[in-house]
């Protein structure tokens, strides 16, 4: 479920007091992340908009969308981590409904803000935009 | 010459540096981007909205009168500041980027013709590129570029040979605003002159740090913003020889900017004005003039020696940190340090010093052609005025070697 899954993550950051100690989970997070196949790696699987460079590819596996990401800037990639954790392994419909609360709740949203603007919404709207392309073609 | 600034009392004139940012002290090392704003400046814009405010050169009221005189004595002071022969060559704009497009929908769009060349640099800002290569599509014309070295010099073995009489204009920064290089704009407007070119220097970096001297330079056009030189934001300045402004067709059509109108033809106003159509930013002009008092009532060599002093001591400070690469090494840079670290992604650097308190730039810093030339996606960049301290690089050092620690 979409929604244990960012009560998860509420929970870890919520171990946290200071923001130091949270940003080095989140570096964490980024530095575990699953490597990108390198071939997904292309022009095409560019997010646009983001400081750094950010690739996102999707595809079906049965009636799951599982996504693969990666970027140039560890906290990028840390955030990622986060998406991919929510996201991935979901049904196109589930993905397009879920409303990303965590954001706002692991307690750095005022430390995102920055790299939200920057690249996090657009790594969202991308992520659903392949959940309604999916969603179509099924 | 033993006078130094007394940093104390600078500091207090600009308010916005006292303040904490993140819990911490704000250290704020983005000056290249926008300098802050005394405490006069801001005043004047309070003063100006609540006592003076009125739409300027027609109305024949006290506060049109008040409004009026306000605006031109800025325009006074900008002769003054840059030892322009006459108040009506100094043309407002809305900023750097706007003064030339100015110089490129007009002047190039006038004299440009198919086979001529565009001269610009390998330095520029996007600002210095984009309306080049906008015009040069329109005329025919092309846009060639002078290369730069591996300090962030430029070639002027290369500037010389690309130097034909096909050059009709030359648009270089006075300074890089992504790695601090000072041109020799003296040398290279000369040599420009020679082949019967033209120049257009972008002071966007270079006004807060040096005297300018338009005759002296023999000066083309030289452009700059407000607001990189301690005053408001939404205000440029273009300047232009007298010769080359009157015979420039008008940029935007509208008030101010004529002198008769009819359906059957409309005549032009003169200079500044001419190119001044629509209520201007009144206010920020005005209160800009005060940020050029400021200056000017500062000692000049003490300002250099302060900036300079920054310079040599971040440099030292940030070149024995591990795999930190300074990029950008002219012998001739104003206090900008320019870097990037082994292994580590810019933007991770600025997230991360931003929750220290400290503002840097990090980025392609609008020179993505400088980038590519160096092969890096971006840069950390600190840039410092004068009221910076050398207590504020120990705390941004210090937040630095944190956040590398944080990202190791």
């Amino acid at each position: 479920m979409i929604n244990q899954t960012q009560d998860e993550l509420i929970e870890e950051f919520g171990l946290f007091d200071d923001w130091a100690d949270k940003y080095e989970y989140l570096i964490d997070l980024g530095k575990k992340l699953l490597p990108m196949s390198e071939s997904f790696k292309t022009e095409d699987n560019v997010i646009k908009g983001c400081q750094s460079k950010v690739w996102l590819h999707a595809e079906k596996q049965g009636d799951l969308v599982v996504f693969q990401a990666d970027s140039e800037a560890i906290i990028v990639k840390g955030m990622i981590s986060m998406l991919i954790r929510v996201l991935s392994n979901h049904t196109p419909e589930e993905i397009i409904k879920a409303d990303l609360y965590f954001i706002d709740q692991i307690g750095m949203s005022q430390h995102l803000a920055q790299t939200r603007s920057n690249g996090l919404v657009a790594m969202v709207k991308q992520m659903k935009n392949y959940a309604v392309a999916f969603s179509a073609i099924a | 010459m033993a006078e130094k600034l007394d940093l104390n009392l600078i500091r207090k004139d600009f308010p916005i540096l006292d303040q904490q940012v993140n819990g911490s002290p704000l250290v704020y090392f983005d000056n290249a981007a926008t300098t802050q704003k005394p405490q006069v400046v801001i005043d004047a814009l309070n003063r100006y909205y609540t006592q003076d405010n009125a739409n300027i050169h027609r109305g024949l009221h006290t506060l049109a009168e008040r409004a009026t005189t306000g605006y031109e004595l800025t325009r006074t002071k900008l002769k003054d500041f840059l030892h322009a022969p006459s108040t009506d060559q100094i043309i407002f704009t809305s900023g750097t980027t706007a003064g030339i497009n100015l110089v490129a929908q007009t002047y190039g769009r006038a004299n440009f013709t198919a086979g001529d060349v565009i001269l610009v640099s390998n330095l520029e800002h996007h600002s210095n590129i984009v309306p080049w290569q906008m015009i040069a599509q329109e005329t025919g014309a092309e846009v060639q570029v002078i290369p730069v070295d591996e300090l962030g010099v430029l070639d002027m073995v290369a500037y010389q040979s690309l130097l034909t009489d096909r050059v009709k204009l030359v648009a270089v920064n006075h300074v890089s605003n992504a790695i601090g290089t000072i041109n020799p704009i003296k040398q290279m407007i000369d040599w420009a002159h020679r082949v019967g070119a033209k120049v257009l220097i972008d002071g966007a970096q270079s006004v807060a740090h040096f005297d300018i001297d338009v005759q002296a330079l023999d000066l083309d056009f030289f452009v700059f913003s407000a607001h990189k030189l301690f005053g408001p934001t939404g205000v440029g300045v273009l300047f232009g020889k007298r010769e080359l402004l009157e015979t420039m067709p008008p940029y935007q059509g509208g008030g101010e900017m004529i002198k008769e109108v009819s359906f059957s033809g409309t005549t032009y106003n003169e200079l500044p004005y001419k190119f001044e159509a629509g209520t201007p930013n009144i206010a920020d002009v005005y209160a800009f003039g005060f940020a050029l008092d400021y200056l000017a009532s500062l000692p000049k060599n003490a300002v250099w020696e302060q900036e300079k002093a920054l310079l040599d001591y971040a440099t030292e400070q940030l070149s024995q940190i591990d795999g930190l690469r300074i990029v950008g090494q002219a012998p001739e840079k104003i206090a900008v340090v320019s870097f990037v670290i082994d292994g580590v992604h810019p933007q991770d650097i600025g997230v991360l010093l931003d929750k220290f308190g400290v503002a840097i730039r990090t980025g392609h810093h609008c020179a993505q052609p400088l980038m590519a030339r160096y092969d890096l996606v971006g840069t950390c960049r600190a840039s410092f005025a004068f009221y910076n301290t050398k207590e504020e690089i120990d705390l941004f050092v210090k937040a630095l070697k944190r956040c590398l620690m944080m990202l190791s």
